[in-house]
């Protein structure tokens, strides 16, 4: 057994809107599956997890840009070394439905475009929500595999309101069975009340502070889940078990705060 | 404890439900992770890696300090099992000040890190000094009351018996050993750069286990205490291995990589069987059969 960063190249770097770029890998990661993630290795900068928003022989990440790090990585361009760790992560179970209904708040669109085109034959219905259109990624990629619903914070496009705001009129009148989500944790707290409210499964994706990415560290744990192994897709029945989840995450030497805190403390 | 295997400080020892989980995953007993005495921010990625034969990390002991963990230390009772705390400082004065806090949370043992090979400042210089390692025992006895004080040593150490012994005659109740191993450094040769951003990382894992064998083996040549066997733990041989070296209980940390978080689980059942197949009924009689 062996875990560390696989030497790959960029092959094009696609620009998705001004704050966010799609990486695309020379080098395929084998094996993956939708929901799943990838250590990226700059070496000399840092190393963090991102979900794959691209597989099945044309692998890529999709990176909004944050700190010191997502700076680094929009200066790559075609040619320029980046190191791959992974695939790692449970990624999301796609037999267990039937009439499925995805909802992306954001860049949490990324793991679930890769979910919705391998769920294409069941028909699913996406909810896409950003504060604005331009920050609607994906969209025309989605509007290719299925029915999308969108909601802006500015109303620009679709319905202004958030994307957990339409999740239960969906629900009903689509006769959902299964959720599938990934974007802020208060959206993601939301859409699993709603999901409970109504009797529907839920599989919702989770971010944490990662070191080790081998469920070895505990850097990423809510409660006694690991979201690096144990996740970074939990079910309804797991969700239920956190007292963490949608309160509290850990800084990187392992303080527990408040969401609030985490979310600017990652900005 | 219900069983000899124990969680080794560093791994997923962050919060109660993890270590209850733990719990449930099979050992008998768990580790919180090294609390130091402020705040430490730990280093950069890459900080963990696995290569063929053993994982590889230079973490640098993050730790909200103890303050921070205050909150976790006071539902220690929750776990359900005998709970550890393992401590660090930079200083003789910064372990007693660490310690005094973590005692009064009457925990089953502090553990003491003398011996973390990822930080400068901390730790190392104490563990490769016989004086140095029974000063901090002795300071940590001082303020602990009841609570057992086991230092973890490392096998840097030039003659890691004297210093067991030297930590013994100070007061430890307890001696485990060993620490990661190194430090070493893995390179990547197309970004002929190191991996770990810290460059230089504690080995653990499979790679260890001779040097872990060796050491608990020299160490109970010398002490009556306890021994607290780690490094390179998988399978139940090689806890079967550890405990015939002297340990009396086996602390388990890459494993969890090796085979999951239920290593605990399956490395009992393996004992077992072992145990039933030669002749063995009582655990405790397996510790130092290697030395008769
Ligand atoms: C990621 C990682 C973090 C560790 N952190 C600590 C620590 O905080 N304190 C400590 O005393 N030992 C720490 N260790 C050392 C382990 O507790 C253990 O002594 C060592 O890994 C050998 O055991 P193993 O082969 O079962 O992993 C750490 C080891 C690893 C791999
Ligand atoms: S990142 Fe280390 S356990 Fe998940």
């Amino acid at each position: 057994m062996s875990d560390m960063p696989v030497s790959n190249r960029v092959r094009k770097v696609v620009k998705e809107s001004e704050e966010v770029r799609t990486i695309f890998l020379e080098d395929n990661v084998p094996g993956a599956i939708p929901g799943q993630f990838v250590m990226v290795w700059l070496p000399g900068v840092d190393e963090k997890p991102y979900a794959l928003s691209y597989m099945d022989g044309e692998a890529a990440v999709t990176v909004q840009r944050r700190g010191k790090f997502t700076d680094e990585i929009f200066k790559l361009k075609k040619g320029d070394y980046i190191g791959v760790g992974g695939p790692y992560g449970n990624g999301f179970d796609v037999d267990v439905c039937k009439r499925p209904c995805i909802i992306a708040g954001g860049i949490g669109i990324a793991p679930l475009a890769p979910l919705a085109e391998k769920l294409a034959r069941k028909k699913p219905i996406i909810i896409m929500g950003a504060a604005t259109k331009e920050k609607l990624i994906f969209r025309e990629r989605m509007e290719k595999v299925c029915k999308v619903e969108h909601t802006t914070d500015d109303g620009s496009c679709g319905r202004k309101c958030f994307a957990s705001d339409i999740l239960e009129e969906v629900i009903e009148k689509c006769r959902v069975d299964v959720v599938y989500g990934c974007g802020p944790e208060m959206m993601l707290k939301r859409v699993f009340e709603i999901c409970r409210k109504n009797r529907v499964e839920c599989q919702l994706s989770l971010e944490r502070y990662m070191h080790c990415g081998l469920g070895v560290c505990g850097s990423c744990a809510v409660d006694g889940y690991r979201v690096c192994v144990d996740g970074p897709v939990f079910s309804s029945k797991q969700l239920s078990r956190m007292s963490e989840f949608g309160r509290f995450a850990r800084l990187k030497y392992g303080k527990k705060v408040g969401l609030s805190e985490y979310y600017a403390w990652r900005e | 404890m219900r069983n000899p295997t124990v969680l080794s400080s560093g791994f997923l020892g962050v919060n109660v439900e993890m270590l209850k989980r733990v719990v449930q995953e099979g050992a008998g007993a768990v580790t919180f992770k090294s609390i130091g005495p402020k705040v430490k921010s730990g280093h950069r990625n890459p900080t963990v890696l696995a290569y063929e034969w053993g994982m590889i990390n230079a973490v640098g002991l993050p730790s909200p300090g103890y303050k921070d963990m205050e909150g976790e230390l006071a539902r220690m009772k929750e776990v359900g099992a005998p709970v550890f705390v393992s401590i660090y400082g930079a200083s003789v004065e910064e372990f007693r000040e660490v310690a005094e806090a973590v005692a009064g949370y009457n925990p089953a043992v502090i553990e003491l890190n003398v011996s973390c090979p990822n930080t400068k400042a901390e730790g190392m210089v104490f563990g490769c000094s016989e004086k140095h390692s029974a000063e901090v025992v002795a300071a940590v006895k001082d303020v602990a009351g009841k609570v057992p004080v086991m230092p973890k040593l490392t096998s840097q150490a030039l003659d890691v018996g004297r210093v067991a012994k030297a930590c013994e005659e100070a007061g430890a109740d307890a001696i485990a050993a060993i620490n990661t191993v190194g430090p070493g450094m893995l390179i990547n040769i197309e970004a002929k750069k190191p991996v770990l951003d810290y460059k230089r990382g504690g080995i653990s894992g499979p790679a260890i286990r001779p040097i872990a064998v060796r050491c608990v083996y020299d160490i109970y040549e010398v002490v009556d205490i306890p021994i607290l066997g780690i490094g390179g733990v998988t399978e139940g041989r090689d806890v079967i291995e550890l405990m015939q070296a002297g340990a009396t209980a086996v602390g388990i940390g890459s494993g969890i990589y090796y085979r999951g978080i239920d290593v605990f689980k399956k490395v009992c059942e393996e004992m077992k069987i072992w145990m039933k197949e030669n002749g063995y009924k009582d655990v405790k009689k397996l510790i130092g059969v290697a030395h008769e």
